[in-house]
């Protein structure tokens, strides 16, 4: 699966919902290992473009390729299968099951079955075990309650880190974060930033949608903006935000991050 | 509103149930006793039943209905509480069961055991692809979808007049005893339920939860929720089919009346009355519906009214149903505190 070339291009994507226009024309590329942040005003489009990407909606027009290889329409569960895995922006944990089964499901997927999921650890445990260990990894305290605590009882920043624990068990090539630093108090933030940090040095390419943008340009080398559904412009933290258009749409509100 | 409010009622869990869920730390051979007790006394009850019942045939034939009803309950608590698929097409697998052990029986000529076992399996198979294709609907939708298989079926098979019509199949080969009779019924039930308890306590059934609980991260996690859902309703099947092809054998003969409704709608008064979600409490709804039916049998019309008080008072009352009431009782103290 390596190779040269990005591992994940977008061409021309548009996402139209009757007459609104979600997503325009659309195009940019990820080379494997990188951090691209996804910034964008409230209602530009970010989730609906991720949507695209993972399958879970079919683009109106354009391509989406992973390792060259067109991915367009493709169901929600072959993209996974194939290595591109979200969290969702409205979290989206099983509340009734305790923690660490909740990562159980995805260590259940063909995929995981195949690569041991999240760096081939279930090759060696049980998947209790595994989902664990990934648990341990993101900050659940093995010896206390909280990994066995229902899901549905846990704190927004425990869910935050179970949705990234669901997207590693699969031991994903992508990772894509919809908002995971949102509803966050600062120090919580300030801890996840090293632990994506370290996610990416495992090799996972990692495109993070976010609003609070200074601890994103902590992670994020390369930055997409969106306004209106399209981009309007590309490149490194500080160039996207001088950019004039990326100041109108944020109407000059950028560092205090909604 | 309330006389006292200042006292609540407190549960305490009985000491046995440790941390996770799945994780019981057994220190005696009475902790033991007492988790398997209930579980020992209602496989013996049910494996007693035709010893007991021996001396009067009617009741013993009202015992092996309550089998067969509650078999068709079980899958339909399976599917609507743990799949979260509220299917009415309980008469529908029942139905297609029959008709192809009947087949089977009279065409191939195989003996009982091959013709159920035989029955089960593919037509649990046929029931799961035709209804396959309705999957996508969700709730209600589902539900009245499921609802239309067994009246399309007899519709069917009376305008058509093919599977022998209004007539259906005569001379089907009954058991050779009444007790393997009642024994085969018996083990059939006692191993689909849990059976089904079995596959759900494992990852497969983790996954299917998972989908009655958000289906998006299924999605996500890479799991075909449709995949999923296939295999549950296959699953169902294997239970309704089972049920309606012992049936045949049973009565030795086969007719429309396969796909009466009873079959689709008992399902969900016997699981609202024996707990929902449980799979064992379907099968003590039917335990108590069937016998009760019967004794109104005299009431003539009158009887559907009593039938409908006892279902109106067990959701005005106990709309948890028995199981998951004595469950509670079971495994927890009560009592009241002063707030
Ligand atoms: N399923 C849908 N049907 C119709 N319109 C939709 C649908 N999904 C999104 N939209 C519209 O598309 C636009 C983009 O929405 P999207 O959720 O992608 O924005 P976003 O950038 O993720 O915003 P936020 O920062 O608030 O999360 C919005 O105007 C939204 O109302
Ligand atoms: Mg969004």
């Amino acid at each position: 699966m390596s190779g040269t070339g990005p591992i994940l291009e977008l061409r021309n994507v548009s996402m139209h919902f009757g007459g609104i226009r979600a997503v325009e024309n659309v195009s940019f590329q990820v080379e494997p290992g990188e951090v691209v942040g996804i910034i964008g005003p409230n209602g530009s489009g970010k989730t609906t473009l991720i949507n695209c990407i993972t399958g879970f909606l079919k683009p109106t027009r354009g391509k989406v390729l992973f390792h060259g290889r067109d991915i367009t329409g493709m169901p929600a569960h072959k993209v996974a299968q194939l290595g591109i895995t979200r969290t969702f922006q409205i979290m989206r944990p099983y509340h009734s099951l305790p923690a660490y089964k909740n990562l159980v499901v995805p260590l259940c997927s063909p995929r995981a079955r195949r690569t041991g999921g999240w760096r081939g650890g279930g090759r060696h445990g049980d998947r209790d075990t595994v989902a664990l260990d990934i648990l341990e990894e993101l900050g659940f305290e093995r010896d206390s309650r909280v990994p066995y605590q229902a899901a549905g009882t846990l704190p927004t920043g425990y869910l935050k880190r179970l949705e990234l624990g669901r997207c590693l068990a699969l031991n994903p090539e992508v990772l894509i974060c919809d908002e995971v630093f949102s509803g966050l108090s600062a120090s919580e933030i300030a801890s996840l930033v090293p632990l994506i940090r370290r996610i990416n040095e495992q090799g996972l390419t990692i495109l993070m949608i976010e609003h609070r943008l200074r601890e994103l340009f902590q992670v994020a080398r390369r930055v997409v903006a969106l306004s209106y559904g399209e981009k309007i412009t590309e490149g490194p933290p500080e160039e996207v935000t001088a950019h004039p258009k990326v100041r109108e749409a944020y109407l000059g509100s950028e560092e205090e991050g909604c | 509103m309330n006389a006292q409010p200042q006292r609540r009622k407190e549960r305490i869990d009985r000491g046995i149930k440790a941390r996770a869920e799945t994780i019981y730390a057994l220190s005696s051979l009475e902790e033991l006793a007492y988790l398997l007790g209930p579980r020992l006394l209602f496989i013996v009850g049910f494996l007693a039943l035709p010893l007991i019942l021996a001396p009067w045939p009617y009741w013993h034939r009202v015992a092996l209905s309550v089998c067969v009803l509650g078999l068709v309950s079980v899958s339909f608590d399976f599917l609507a509480n743990q799949v979260g698929l509220v299917s009415l097409g309980g008469a529908f697998f029942f139905g297609v069961g029959g008709y192809t052990a009947a087949l089977l029986n009279t065409a191939w000529g195989l003996p009982p055991v091959l013709a159920i076992g035989l029955a089960t399996v593919v037509g649990a198979g046929i029931c799961a692809v035709l209804i396959a294709p309705c999957l996508p609907l969700r709730g209600i939708y589902f539900a009245i979808v499921t609802l239309m298989y067994p009246l399309l079926m007899t519709r069917i098979i009376e305008a058509a007049d093919i599977l022998g019509g209004t007539e259906g199949f005569r001379g089907i080969t009954g058991f050779s005893s009444v007790w393997t009779e009642a024994y085969g019924l018996i083990l059939g039930l006692l191993v689909g339920v849990f059976g089904l308890r079995r596959y759900l306590a494992e990852d497969a059934g983790l996954v299917i939860r998972a989908v009655k609980e958000n289906d998006q991260s299924v999605r996500a996690s890479g799991i075909s929720v449709a995949g999923v859902r296939f295999k549950a309703l296959y699953l169902a099947g294997l239970l309704g089919c089972f049920a309606g092809a012992y049936y045949v054998h049973m009565y030795r003969s086969v007719g429309i009346s396969a796909f009466a409704l009873d079959l689709s709608i008992l399902p969900i008064a016997a699981t609202v009355i024996g707990g929902g979600g449980t799979l064992v409490g379907p099968v003590i709804g039917s335990l108590i519906l069937v016998p009760l039916s019967e004794v109104l049998r005299d009431f003539g019309s009158l009887r559907i009214v009593v039938y409908s008080l006892v279902l109106a008072g067990f959701v005005v009352f106990r709309s948890e149903g028995i199981l998951v009431f004595a469950t509670r009782k079971y495994q927890q103290f009560e009592r009241w505190v002063e707030v």
